[in-house]
Protein backbone atom coordinates (compact mmCIF):
# COMPACT_ATOMS: atom_id res chain seq x y z
CA UNK A 1 0.00 0.00 0.00
CA UNK A 2 0.99 3.40 -0.87
CA UNK A 3 0.39 6.45 1.63
CA UNK A 4 0.83 9.88 0.60
CA UNK A 5 -0.02 11.96 3.54
CA UNK A 6 0.23 16.31 3.21
CA UNK A 7 2.78 16.14 0.42
CA UNK A 8 4.16 19.41 -0.43
CA UNK A 9 6.92 20.25 -2.98
CA UNK A 10 8.04 24.38 -4.02
CA UNK A 11 10.43 24.34 -7.05
CA UNK A 12 11.52 27.87 -5.61
CA UNK A 13 8.83 29.93 -4.93
CA UNK A 14 6.45 27.56 -6.82
CA UNK A 15 3.95 25.59 -4.84
CA UNK A 16 3.71 22.26 -7.26
CA UNK A 17 2.02 20.33 -5.13
CA UNK A 18 0.05 21.62 -1.99
CA UNK A 19 -0.68 19.19 0.77
CA UNK A 20 -1.92 16.00 -0.83
CA UNK A 21 -3.18 13.00 0.86
CA UNK A 22 -3.81 9.99 -1.31
CA UNK A 23 -3.69 6.01 -0.45
CA UNK A 24 -3.14 3.23 -3.48
CA UNK A 25 -4.49 0.17 -2.34
CA UNK A 26 -3.00 -3.06 -3.25
CA UNK A 27 -4.17 -4.51 -6.60
CA UNK A 28 -5.99 -1.22 -7.84
CA UNK A 29 -5.73 1.11 -10.85
CA UNK A 30 -5.65 4.67 -9.82
CA UNK A 31 -5.61 7.05 -12.58
CA UNK A 32 -4.61 10.94 -11.92
CA UNK A 33 -5.87 13.36 -14.27
CA UNK A 34 -5.58 17.11 -14.20
CA UNK A 35 -4.53 19.37 -16.47
CA UNK A 36 -0.77 20.24 -17.23
CA UNK A 37 0.96 21.89 -14.40
CA UNK A 38 -1.66 20.76 -12.10
CA UNK A 39 1.10 18.43 -10.38
CA UNK A 40 -0.15 14.84 -11.21
CA UNK A 41 3.34 13.50 -12.83
CA UNK A 42 5.43 15.79 -10.03
CA UNK A 43 3.25 13.60 -7.71
CA UNK A 44 4.37 9.92 -8.91
CA UNK A 45 8.29 10.66 -8.89
CA UNK A 46 7.54 12.00 -5.65
CA UNK A 47 6.44 8.20 -5.09
CA UNK A 48 9.79 7.26 -6.74
CA UNK A 49 11.69 9.01 -4.63
CA UNK A 50 13.36 11.25 -7.81
CA UNK A 51 12.02 14.29 -6.86
CA UNK A 52 12.43 15.66 -2.96
CA UNK A 53 9.64 16.82 -0.87
CA UNK A 54 9.32 19.71 1.39
CA UNK A 55 6.71 18.29 3.28
CA UNK A 56 3.99 15.48 4.40
CA UNK A 57 5.21 11.99 4.14
CA UNK A 58 5.30 9.02 1.62
CA UNK A 59 5.21 5.49 2.52
CA UNK A 60 5.52 2.35 0.77
CA UNK A 61 4.52 -0.78 2.14
CA UNK A 62 5.75 0.88 5.57
CA UNK A 63 8.85 2.76 4.43
CA UNK A 64 8.83 6.05 4.45
CA UNK A 65 10.50 6.96 1.17
CA UNK A 66 12.03 10.52 1.81
CA UNK A 67 13.65 9.49 5.10
CA UNK A 68 17.21 9.71 4.90
CA UNK A 69 17.44 6.59 6.72
CA UNK A 70 15.76 4.55 4.11
CA UNK A 71 17.71 2.18 1.45
CA UNK A 72 15.78 4.30 -1.56
CA UNK A 73 17.61 2.17 -4.43
CA UNK A 74 16.21 -1.02 -2.27
CA UNK A 75 12.62 0.68 -2.22
CA UNK A 76 13.17 1.31 -5.63
CA UNK A 77 12.96 -2.22 -6.48
CA UNK A 78 9.24 -2.33 -5.50
CA UNK A 79 8.38 0.64 -7.40
CA UNK A 80 8.48 0.44 -11.45
CA UNK A 81 8.34 3.48 -13.26
CA UNK A 82 7.67 4.39 -17.11
CA UNK A 83 8.29 7.67 -18.30
CA UNK A 84 6.50 9.81 -21.03
CA UNK A 85 9.83 10.03 -22.92
CA UNK A 86 10.33 6.27 -23.50
CA UNK A 87 13.81 5.89 -22.47
CA UNK A 88 15.13 2.93 -23.24
CA UNK A 89 19.06 3.14 -23.27
CA UNK A 90 20.29 3.20 -26.66
CA UNK A 91 23.63 1.62 -26.55
CA UNK A 92 21.80 -1.49 -25.35
CA UNK A 93 19.73 -3.96 -27.08
CA UNK A 94 16.07 -4.70 -26.04
CA UNK A 95 17.38 -7.96 -24.28
CA UNK A 96 20.01 -5.82 -22.48
CA UNK A 97 18.21 -3.00 -21.15
CA UNK A 98 15.81 -5.57 -19.82
CA UNK A 99 18.79 -7.80 -18.22
CA UNK A 100 21.11 -5.36 -17.07
CA UNK A 101 19.00 -4.06 -13.63
CA UNK A 102 18.62 -7.89 -12.66
CA UNK A 103 21.99 -7.77 -13.45
CA UNK A 104 23.49 -5.00 -11.80
CA UNK A 105 21.29 -3.77 -8.81
CA UNK A 106 19.45 -7.52 -8.12
CA UNK A 107 22.97 -9.38 -8.47
CA UNK A 108 21.32 -12.44 -10.36
CA UNK A 109 23.54 -14.38 -12.74
CA UNK A 110 24.07 -13.41 -16.64
CA UNK A 111 22.26 -16.10 -17.58
CA UNK A 112 19.57 -16.14 -15.37
CA UNK A 113 18.94 -12.21 -15.74
CA UNK A 114 18.71 -12.72 -19.65
CA UNK A 115 16.60 -15.52 -19.37
CA UNK A 116 14.67 -13.54 -17.39
CA UNK A 117 14.46 -10.59 -19.53
CA UNK A 118 13.49 -12.52 -22.70
CA UNK A 119 10.79 -13.89 -20.38
CA UNK A 120 9.70 -10.40 -19.98
CA UNK A 121 10.20 -9.32 -23.53
CA UNK A 122 7.84 -12.20 -24.19
CA UNK A 123 5.08 -10.66 -21.77
CA UNK A 124 4.74 -7.57 -23.63
CA UNK A 125 4.94 -9.00 -27.06
CA UNK A 126 9.00 -8.13 -27.97
CA UNK A 127 10.39 -11.65 -27.85
CA UNK A 128 10.84 -11.53 -31.61
CA UNK A 129 13.09 -8.24 -30.95
CA UNK A 130 15.53 -9.14 -28.30
CA UNK A 131 18.70 -8.17 -30.40
CA UNK A 132 17.14 -4.73 -31.66
CA UNK A 133 18.70 -1.56 -30.57
CA UNK A 134 16.17 0.72 -29.21
CA UNK A 135 16.77 3.19 -32.62
CA UNK A 136 15.68 0.36 -34.71
CA UNK A 137 11.92 0.03 -32.95
CA UNK A 138 9.18 2.16 -32.94
CA UNK A 139 7.77 4.38 -30.40
CA UNK A 140 5.20 1.67 -29.13
CA UNK A 141 7.84 -0.87 -28.39
CA UNK A 142 10.36 1.47 -27.54
CA UNK A 143 7.41 2.44 -24.74
CA UNK A 144 6.81 -1.49 -24.07
CA UNK A 145 10.32 -1.88 -23.71
CA UNK A 146 10.67 0.39 -21.04
CA UNK A 147 7.74 -1.55 -19.30
CA UNK A 148 9.47 -4.89 -19.55
CA UNK A 149 12.63 -3.42 -18.47
CA UNK A 150 10.72 -2.01 -15.47
CA UNK A 151 8.87 -5.52 -14.69
CA UNK A 152 12.46 -6.63 -14.76
CA UNK A 153 12.65 -5.96 -11.07
CA UNK A 154 9.55 -7.37 -10.21
CA UNK A 155 8.27 -4.80 -8.25
CA UNK A 156 5.08 -4.28 -6.58
CA UNK A 157 4.02 -1.25 -7.64
CA UNK A 158 3.94 0.17 -11.39
CA UNK A 159 4.07 3.97 -11.98
CA UNK A 160 3.04 5.18 -15.42
CA UNK A 161 3.95 9.05 -16.26
CA UNK A 162 1.83 10.13 -19.47
CA UNK A 163 3.65 6.62 -21.50
CA UNK A 164 1.22 7.56 -24.00
CA UNK A 165 1.51 11.36 -24.49
CA UNK A 166 4.87 11.20 -26.85
CA UNK A 167 3.51 8.37 -29.00
CA UNK A 168 1.98 8.92 -32.63
CA UNK A 169 -1.74 7.75 -32.28
CA UNK A 170 -1.58 4.73 -33.93
CA UNK A 171 1.03 3.64 -31.91
CA UNK A 172 -0.89 4.33 -28.17
CA UNK A 173 -3.10 1.25 -28.77
CA UNK A 174 -0.69 -1.30 -28.11
CA UNK A 175 1.00 0.19 -25.18
CA UNK A 176 -2.46 0.85 -23.34
CA UNK A 177 -3.24 -2.87 -24.23
CA UNK A 178 0.33 -4.35 -22.45
CA UNK A 179 -1.01 -2.19 -19.27
CA UNK A 180 -4.23 -3.41 -19.37
CA UNK A 181 -2.35 -7.00 -19.77
CA UNK A 182 -0.83 -5.76 -16.20
CA UNK A 183 -3.97 -4.87 -14.71
CA UNK A 184 -5.76 -8.49 -15.42
CA UNK A 185 -2.64 -9.78 -14.00
CA UNK A 186 -3.45 -8.09 -10.59
CA UNK A 187 -0.69 -5.15 -10.34
CA UNK A 188 -1.04 -2.44 -8.80
CA UNK A 189 -0.87 0.56 -10.80
CA UNK A 190 -0.51 4.49 -10.43
CA UNK A 191 -1.15 6.01 -13.66
CA UNK A 192 -1.11 9.17 -14.87
CA UNK A 193 -2.87 10.00 -18.10
CA UNK A 194 -4.45 12.58 -20.61
CA UNK A 195 -6.55 9.76 -21.48
CA UNK A 196 -9.92 9.63 -20.27
CA UNK A 197 -11.54 6.78 -21.80
CA UNK A 198 -8.68 4.49 -20.90
CA UNK A 199 -9.07 6.19 -17.52
CA UNK A 200 -12.69 5.36 -18.13
CA UNK A 201 -12.86 1.84 -18.92
CA UNK A 202 -9.68 0.49 -16.50
CA UNK A 203 -9.42 2.45 -13.78
CA UNK A 204 -10.90 1.42 -10.24
CA UNK A 205 -10.37 4.82 -8.54
CA UNK A 206 -9.72 8.16 -10.49
CA UNK A 207 -7.94 11.17 -8.74
CA UNK A 208 -8.60 15.09 -10.34
CA UNK A 209 -5.68 16.99 -9.43
CA UNK A 210 -5.86 21.16 -9.65
CA UNK A 211 -3.45 23.43 -9.12
CA UNK A 212 -1.62 21.12 -6.59
CA UNK A 213 -4.65 19.22 -4.67
CA UNK A 214 -6.51 16.72 -4.93
CA UNK A 215 -10.11 18.61 -5.87
CA UNK A 216 -12.34 15.01 -6.34
CA UNK A 217 -11.50 11.45 -6.34
CA UNK A 218 -13.86 8.45 -6.43
CA UNK A 219 -14.85 5.56 -8.88
CA UNK A 220 -14.20 6.56 -12.79
CA UNK A 221 -18.40 6.25 -13.08
CA UNK A 222 -18.15 9.04 -10.35
CA UNK A 223 -15.80 11.44 -11.31
CA UNK A 224 -15.32 11.10 -14.94
CA UNK A 225 -19.26 10.62 -16.06
CA UNK A 226 -20.29 12.34 -12.64
CA UNK A 227 -18.44 14.83 -11.29
CA UNK A 228 -19.31 16.98 -8.42
CA UNK A 229 -16.99 19.79 -8.52
CA UNK A 230 -16.82 22.60 -10.83
CA UNK A 231 -13.16 22.38 -11.74
CA UNK A 232 -13.56 19.07 -12.64
CA UNK A 233 -16.49 19.56 -15.23
CA UNK A 234 -14.68 22.15 -16.69
CA UNK A 235 -11.78 20.54 -17.10
CA UNK A 236 -13.86 16.89 -18.93
CA UNK A 237 -15.77 19.50 -20.86
CA UNK A 238 -12.08 20.70 -22.05
CA UNK A 239 -10.62 17.18 -22.99
CA UNK A 240 -13.73 16.04 -24.61
CA UNK A 241 -13.18 18.69 -27.06
CA UNK A 242 -10.18 17.41 -28.30
CA UNK A 243 -10.32 14.60 -31.03
CA UNK A 244 -10.45 11.12 -29.80
CA UNK A 245 -7.28 9.25 -29.80
CA UNK A 246 -7.00 5.79 -31.50
CA UNK A 247 -7.50 3.41 -28.60
CA UNK B 1 96.71 22.79 -39.88
CA UNK B 2 93.31 21.92 -41.23
CA UNK B 3 90.85 18.87 -39.18
CA UNK B 4 88.61 16.99 -40.12
CA UNK B 5 85.26 15.33 -38.19
CA UNK B 6 84.77 12.14 -39.18
CA UNK B 7 81.60 10.56 -40.21
CA UNK B 8 80.04 13.83 -41.73
CA UNK B 9 78.02 12.28 -44.14
CA UNK B 10 74.69 10.22 -43.12
CA UNK B 11 75.79 7.01 -42.35
CA UNK B 12 73.79 3.31 -42.11
CA UNK B 13 74.97 3.75 -38.17
CA UNK B 14 72.69 6.36 -38.17
CA UNK B 15 69.40 4.88 -39.21
CA UNK B 16 70.23 2.72 -35.66
CA UNK B 17 70.08 6.13 -34.20
CA UNK B 18 66.95 6.63 -35.64
CA UNK B 19 65.63 3.75 -34.73
CA UNK B 20 66.30 4.57 -31.12
CA UNK B 21 64.15 7.85 -31.09
CA UNK B 22 61.76 6.76 -33.06
CA UNK B 23 61.09 3.75 -29.67
CA UNK B 24 61.52 6.06 -27.67
CA UNK B 25 58.84 8.70 -29.37
CA UNK B 26 56.59 5.83 -28.98
CA UNK B 27 57.34 4.68 -25.52
CA UNK B 28 56.38 8.42 -24.26
CA UNK B 29 53.75 9.29 -26.28
CA UNK B 30 51.78 5.63 -25.17
CA UNK B 31 52.48 6.03 -22.01
CA UNK B 32 51.07 9.48 -21.43
CA UNK B 33 48.37 8.83 -23.02
CA UNK B 34 47.51 6.27 -20.55
CA UNK B 35 48.66 7.76 -17.58
CA UNK B 36 46.80 11.19 -18.83
CA UNK B 37 43.65 9.48 -19.98
CA UNK B 38 43.09 7.57 -16.94
CA UNK B 39 43.35 10.77 -15.16
CA UNK B 40 41.63 12.79 -17.11
CA UNK B 41 38.54 10.02 -16.69
CA UNK B 42 38.77 10.74 -13.14
CA UNK B 43 38.98 14.58 -13.06
CA UNK B 44 36.63 15.31 -15.42
CA UNK B 45 33.94 13.06 -13.65
CA UNK B 46 34.95 14.69 -10.40
CA UNK B 47 34.14 18.06 -12.25
CA UNK B 48 30.84 17.07 -13.14
CA UNK B 49 30.04 16.30 -9.22
CA UNK B 50 29.79 19.58 -7.63
CA UNK B 51 30.38 23.47 -8.38
CA UNK B 52 33.00 23.05 -5.73
CA UNK B 53 35.01 20.22 -7.42
CA UNK B 54 34.81 22.05 -10.86
CA UNK B 55 35.98 25.52 -8.99
CA UNK B 56 38.95 23.61 -6.84
CA UNK B 57 40.14 21.60 -10.02
CA UNK B 58 39.76 25.06 -12.25
CA UNK B 59 43.43 26.37 -11.78
CA UNK B 60 44.77 23.17 -13.01
CA UNK B 61 42.84 22.57 -16.26
CA UNK B 62 43.17 26.27 -16.98
CA UNK B 63 47.05 26.02 -16.58
CA UNK B 64 47.79 23.75 -18.43
CA UNK B 65 45.48 24.27 -21.07
CA UNK B 66 46.71 27.23 -22.09
CA UNK B 67 50.84 27.26 -21.44
CA UNK B 68 52.43 26.44 -24.39
CA UNK B 69 53.94 22.57 -23.77
CA UNK B 70 57.47 23.67 -24.28
CA UNK B 71 56.89 25.86 -21.64
CA UNK B 72 55.69 23.29 -19.12
CA UNK B 73 58.29 20.60 -19.76
CA UNK B 74 60.88 23.50 -18.80
CA UNK B 75 59.46 24.21 -15.70
CA UNK B 76 58.27 20.72 -14.67
CA UNK B 77 61.70 19.70 -15.33
CA UNK B 78 62.86 22.55 -12.95
CA UNK B 79 60.82 22.15 -10.74
CA UNK B 80 60.18 18.50 -10.15
CA UNK B 81 64.51 18.99 -10.33
CA UNK B 82 64.20 21.56 -7.46
CA UNK B 83 61.73 19.17 -5.09
CA UNK B 84 64.93 16.47 -5.18
CA UNK B 85 63.10 14.04 -7.63
CA UNK B 86 65.91 12.65 -9.43
CA UNK B 87 64.18 11.00 -12.28
CA UNK B 88 65.01 9.80 -15.54
CA UNK B 89 64.14 12.60 -18.54
CA UNK B 90 61.82 10.03 -20.03
CA UNK B 91 59.99 10.58 -16.91
CA UNK B 92 59.87 14.30 -16.95
CA UNK B 93 58.50 14.09 -20.05
CA UNK B 94 55.79 12.15 -19.39
CA UNK B 95 54.97 13.77 -16.67
CA UNK B 96 54.67 16.87 -18.28
CA UNK B 97 52.70 15.25 -20.93
CA UNK B 98 50.53 13.43 -19.17
CA UNK B 99 49.37 16.16 -17.05
CA UNK B 100 48.57 18.84 -20.33
CA UNK B 101 46.88 14.85 -21.70
CA UNK B 102 44.96 15.24 -18.02
CA UNK B 103 43.74 18.16 -18.73
CA UNK B 104 42.48 18.23 -21.60
CA UNK B 105 40.78 14.93 -21.20
CA UNK B 106 38.86 16.13 -18.16
CA UNK B 107 36.93 18.46 -20.33
CA UNK B 108 36.39 16.43 -23.07
CA UNK B 109 34.82 13.58 -20.35
CA UNK B 110 32.94 16.52 -18.48
CA UNK B 111 31.60 17.79 -21.68
CA UNK B 112 30.66 13.70 -22.55
CA UNK B 113 29.17 12.93 -18.83
CA UNK B 114 26.80 16.24 -18.70
CA UNK B 115 25.88 15.47 -23.13
CA UNK B 116 24.05 12.32 -21.42
CA UNK B 117 20.63 13.07 -21.61
CA UNK B 118 18.86 12.86 -17.90
CA UNK B 119 16.00 10.78 -19.04
CA UNK B 120 18.56 8.02 -18.95
CA UNK B 121 20.37 8.62 -15.66
CA UNK B 122 16.68 9.37 -14.12
CA UNK B 123 15.53 5.70 -15.52
CA UNK B 124 18.73 4.08 -14.51
CA UNK B 125 17.87 5.21 -10.73
CA UNK B 126 14.55 4.30 -10.98
CA UNK B 127 15.32 0.62 -11.53
CA UNK B 128 17.58 0.74 -8.13
CA UNK B 129 20.70 1.49 -9.22
CA UNK B 130 22.83 3.80 -7.39
CA UNK B 131 24.93 6.91 -8.17
CA UNK B 132 27.98 4.59 -9.59
CA UNK B 133 26.60 1.56 -11.43
CA UNK B 134 24.42 4.85 -12.93
CA UNK B 135 27.92 6.03 -13.86
CA UNK B 136 29.29 2.79 -15.03
CA UNK B 137 26.87 1.58 -17.04
CA UNK B 138 24.74 4.11 -18.47
CA UNK B 139 26.76 7.37 -18.16
CA UNK B 140 30.56 6.32 -19.53
CA UNK B 141 28.87 3.96 -22.26
CA UNK B 142 26.87 6.86 -23.60
CA UNK B 143 29.47 9.39 -22.90
CA UNK B 144 32.17 7.30 -24.90
CA UNK B 145 30.35 7.76 -28.04
CA UNK B 146 30.68 11.85 -27.64
CA UNK B 147 34.00 12.07 -26.14
CA UNK B 148 35.88 9.76 -28.66
CA UNK B 149 36.20 11.76 -31.68
CA UNK B 150 37.66 14.76 -29.79
CA UNK B 151 39.91 12.29 -27.68
CA UNK B 152 41.74 11.31 -30.75
CA UNK B 153 42.33 15.02 -31.68
CA UNK B 154 43.87 15.22 -28.19
CA UNK B 155 46.32 11.66 -28.70
CA UNK B 156 46.88 13.15 -32.08
CA UNK B 157 48.17 16.19 -30.13
CA UNK B 158 50.00 14.63 -27.76
CA UNK B 159 52.42 12.66 -30.26
CA UNK B 160 53.24 15.79 -32.04
CA UNK B 161 53.94 17.59 -28.79
CA UNK B 162 56.02 14.65 -27.64
CA UNK B 163 58.80 15.99 -30.17
CA UNK B 164 58.98 18.95 -27.55
CA UNK B 165 60.29 16.59 -24.92
CA UNK B 166 63.62 16.80 -26.45
CA UNK B 167 64.32 20.18 -24.47
CA UNK B 168 64.52 18.36 -21.14
CA UNK B 169 67.14 15.76 -22.78
CA UNK B 170 65.00 13.02 -23.76
CA UNK B 171 66.05 12.07 -27.17
CA UNK B 172 62.88 11.19 -28.98
CA UNK B 173 62.56 10.82 -32.79
CA UNK B 174 63.06 14.81 -33.29
CA UNK B 175 65.58 14.87 -30.99
CA UNK B 176 67.95 12.54 -32.82
CA UNK B 177 66.67 13.87 -35.89
CA UNK B 178 68.18 17.33 -34.87
CA UNK B 179 71.04 15.94 -33.55
CA UNK B 180 72.33 14.48 -37.36
CA UNK B 181 71.43 17.65 -38.46
CA UNK B 182 73.69 19.75 -36.58
CA UNK B 183 76.06 16.87 -37.75
CA UNK B 184 75.74 16.10 -41.37
CA UNK B 185 73.51 19.28 -42.41
CA UNK B 186 70.82 17.13 -44.14
CA UNK B 187 68.71 19.09 -42.63
CA UNK B 188 65.64 18.61 -45.80
CA UNK B 189 65.85 15.17 -46.23
CA UNK B 190 65.81 14.43 -42.39
CA UNK B 191 62.82 16.96 -41.99
CA UNK B 192 61.01 15.28 -44.32
CA UNK B 193 61.67 11.79 -43.02
CA UNK B 194 60.72 13.30 -39.41
CA UNK B 195 57.65 14.32 -40.78
CA UNK B 196 56.66 11.46 -43.13
CA UNK B 197 57.26 9.42 -39.44
CA UNK B 198 54.64 11.49 -37.38
CA UNK B 199 51.91 11.40 -39.98
CA UNK B 200 53.08 7.48 -40.47
CA UNK B 201 52.21 7.03 -36.47
CA UNK B 202 49.03 9.81 -36.52
CA UNK B 203 47.22 8.83 -39.77
CA UNK B 204 46.54 4.83 -38.50
CA UNK B 205 45.04 6.26 -35.28
CA UNK B 206 42.77 8.73 -36.97
CA UNK B 207 41.92 6.26 -39.68
CA UNK B 208 41.05 3.72 -36.78
CA UNK B 209 38.87 6.23 -35.50
CA UNK B 210 36.87 7.11 -37.51
CA UNK B 211 36.09 3.44 -37.86
CA UNK B 212 35.25 2.83 -34.87
CA UNK B 213 33.18 5.69 -34.46
CA UNK B 214 31.15 4.38 -37.20
CA UNK B 215 30.94 1.48 -35.12
CA UNK B 216 29.51 2.61 -32.33
CA UNK B 217 27.37 5.89 -33.94
CA UNK B 218 23.53 4.86 -32.84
Amino acid sequence: MIEIKDVRKTFGILAVLKGINLDVNKGELLCLIGASGSGKSTLLQCINGLEPIQGGEIIVDGISVHDPKTNINMLRRKLGIVFQQYNAFPHLTALENVALAPRVVAKRGRKEALALAQKHLDHVGLGNKADSLPSQMSGGQQQRLAIARALAMEPSYMLFDEVTSALDPELVGEVLETMRLLKSEGMTMVVVTHDINFARESADRVAFLHQGEVCEIGTAEEVIDNPQKEQTQKFLRREKRKPLEVA
Amino acid sequence: MQFQFANQGLAWSDAYFLAQGLLNTVRLAVTATIIGTLAGIVLGWLRTVSVTMRIATSPFIDILRSVPMIIQLILANSFLSILGFGASPFWFGTFALSAWMAAVTAEVVRAGLLSVPVQYRKSARSLGMNGFQELVHISMPLAFRTALTPWIGLVLSLIKDSALAGVVGYVEYMRATQILITRTHETWLLLIGAGLFYFIICYPVSRYSRRLERKIVV
